[in-house]
């Protein structure tokens, strides 16, 4: 079919459609490396503007640490800059093993295998892994592409209430008549920034014989003691069968993701897994440059450390200033507003104070939840948010939001 | 409200309302439109109407405006059961 008058206008009003819903998203070009102050060109066209960043995935500052920087450089001189090829014809070099290697050591599993994302580890591991014999029962809050990647299974799929145990157990009662049973939960949910239950969620695994799939995005790096992830913060390393997580936002935020647990099952992702099959996977200076990440973990954990001082230190201002915020401890953390038009209000102005922070309103949030989402790194010095929660305050003031909780601002916003 | 619809709203409430979640629902609330259940949620809802009024829904008729609120979904399972009566 030709691109006639017909289809344009189908599409044109589409476009007009998602514009008019005021859901049109638009980019904003950054002129600078990614980092706790970037400098941002928005609208397109506007002169360029310095703004402290409160929304990257940069969680660690190592998207431009310049030790990760020198070895991705390095690694592309000695590897070079693409495969040209699929992994299991002519894709793998050495760098790319010896990185699952250490991902595995770091998150305490049997085995890992390398996905060009971790929206492509979720897309594939499910079909995979699991079919119409099976069932998947996911929390309601898991990341988009997990949706997708159990959608893509033959599995029977089901959910539980947020975080609730209770509703968990009763849906494991209910598909004992199935061959296997796996749950499938985020680590660190990435709109409220709260931890899984993890430890609660094995044990009902271990009572009702299910598997546990994690997808650790948030948490990789920074979570637990030393960073390993959920599953360290909640006493269960070596117990989660399937880890899905992401090179590409604490880990250096480049690209890239991975499936690592239980070695058979990883190895059946190699021989079954599409994405990973029929897609080139990580591109050599990156695989060069996480595996400088995995040093830098290893060998300290200051940057973590600093991360959680910042996200305690952030959440305190907050409270102080009479923000009404989502209790919890990862940098991942949400001012709550409710109205969506508020949340976009309130980011807009943010921007003009030098504050760089995205409103979030439905359908990415439940409806009623609209919300700032604010984002700490270790590369954050104190008197970024310093001067982060002066505008902030100013931006409070303006809209007579400061000391107010859910009710009064929906009183006086509306949903 | 009739019995079936006394049935999926009960259903409805016990699946999808969060503890703390003081929202009302009625037979005409918007479930999918109004944010109370989502595509991806929906799944169990459609399964429980199969099993405890044994019908197959197939899923073009288990659309989300079908599925938008209780009196719709009466509405799909009313006629779904006179098939396989």
């Amino acid at each position: 079919m030709a691109y006639g008058t017909s289809v344009r206008e189908h599409y044109q009003k589409d476009l007009e459609g998602i514009r008019d819903a005021g859901l049109f998203k638009e980019e904003r070009y950054i002129h600078s490396v990614q980092a706790a102050e970037i400098c941002v060109e928005f609208p397109a066209g506007a002169a360029p503007k310095q703004v402290i960043n409160l929304c990257a995935n940069n969680y660690l500052g190592l998207s431009s640490n310049p030790e990760v920087v020198e070895a991705a450089r390095k690694g592309l001189e000695r590897r070079g800059y693409g495969m040209s090829s699929v992994r299991f014809i002519c894709g793998t070099q050495d760098i790319h093993r010896q990185l699952e290697k250490r991902l595995t050591a770091f998150l305490g599993t049997e085995d890992t295998l390398l996905f060009p994302s971790c929206m492509d580890a979720n897309a594939g591991v499910f079909e995979a892994l699991l079919t119409d014999k099976d069932v998947l029962i996911a929390d309601r809050l898991v990341h988009a592409s997990i949706v997708d990647g159990m959608r893509l299974s033959k599995a029977m799929q089901d959910t539980f209430k947020h975080s609730d145990l209770g509703h968990l157990e009763e849906k494991l009662q209910e598909h004992q008549d199935k061959r296997f049973r796996m749950v499938v939960t985020d680590g660190v949910f990435s709109m409220d920034g709260d931890i899984a239950k993890l430890d609660g969620i094995v044990a009902l695994a271990e009572k009702y014989d299910a598997m546990v799939c994690v997808d650790d995005s948030h948490a990789t790096g920074f979570i637990g003691k030393t960073g390993r992830g959920t599953h360290e913060h909640c006493g269960v390393v070596g117990k989660i069968d399937v880890i899905t997580t992401t090179l590409g936002k604490a880990m250096g935020g480049a690209s890239g993701g991975c499936v690592s647990g239980r070695k058979e099952l990883v190895e059946l992702c190699r021989q079954r897994a599409r994405p990973y099959l029929f897609s080139n996977t990580v591109a050599p200076v990156i695989v060069a440059g996480a595996l400088k990440v995995m040093e830098l973990l290893c060998a300290s954990t200051d940057l973590r450390d600093k991360l959680e001082w910042n996200a305690s230190y952030w959440r305190k201002l907050l409270a102080e200033a009479g923000f009404d915020i989502k209790a919890g401890e990862s940098p991942i953390v949400p001012v709550m507003l409710y109205n969506a038009k508020l949340a976009q209000d309130v980011a807009r102005d943010l921007f003009a104070e030098g504050i760089y922070v995205v409103g979030f309103f439905f359908p990415v949030v439940a409806k009623g939840q609209a919300r700032i989402r604010t984002q700490l790194s270790a590369a954050h010095e104190k008197q970024h948010l310093d001067r982060a929660i002066e505008a902030f305050k100013k931006v409070g003031k303006k809209y007579d939001i400061l000391g107010k909780g859910k009710n009064e601002l929906i009183q006086q916003y509306g949903l | 409200m009739d019995d079936l619809e006394q049935v999926i709203l009960a259903y409805v409430k016990r699946e999808y309302i969060e503890d703390g979640d003081d929202r009302e629902v009625t037979a005409t609330t918007p479930l999918i439109s109004g944010g109370i259940v989502d595509s991806f949620s929906m799944v169990s809802l459609k399964r429980f109407l199969e099993r405890k009024y044994e019908i197959q829904i197939p899923d073009a008729d288990a659309t989300t405006a079908a599925f938008d609120s209780v009196k719709s979904i009466a509405a799909l399972v009313g006629r779904f059961r006179e098939i396989h009566a």
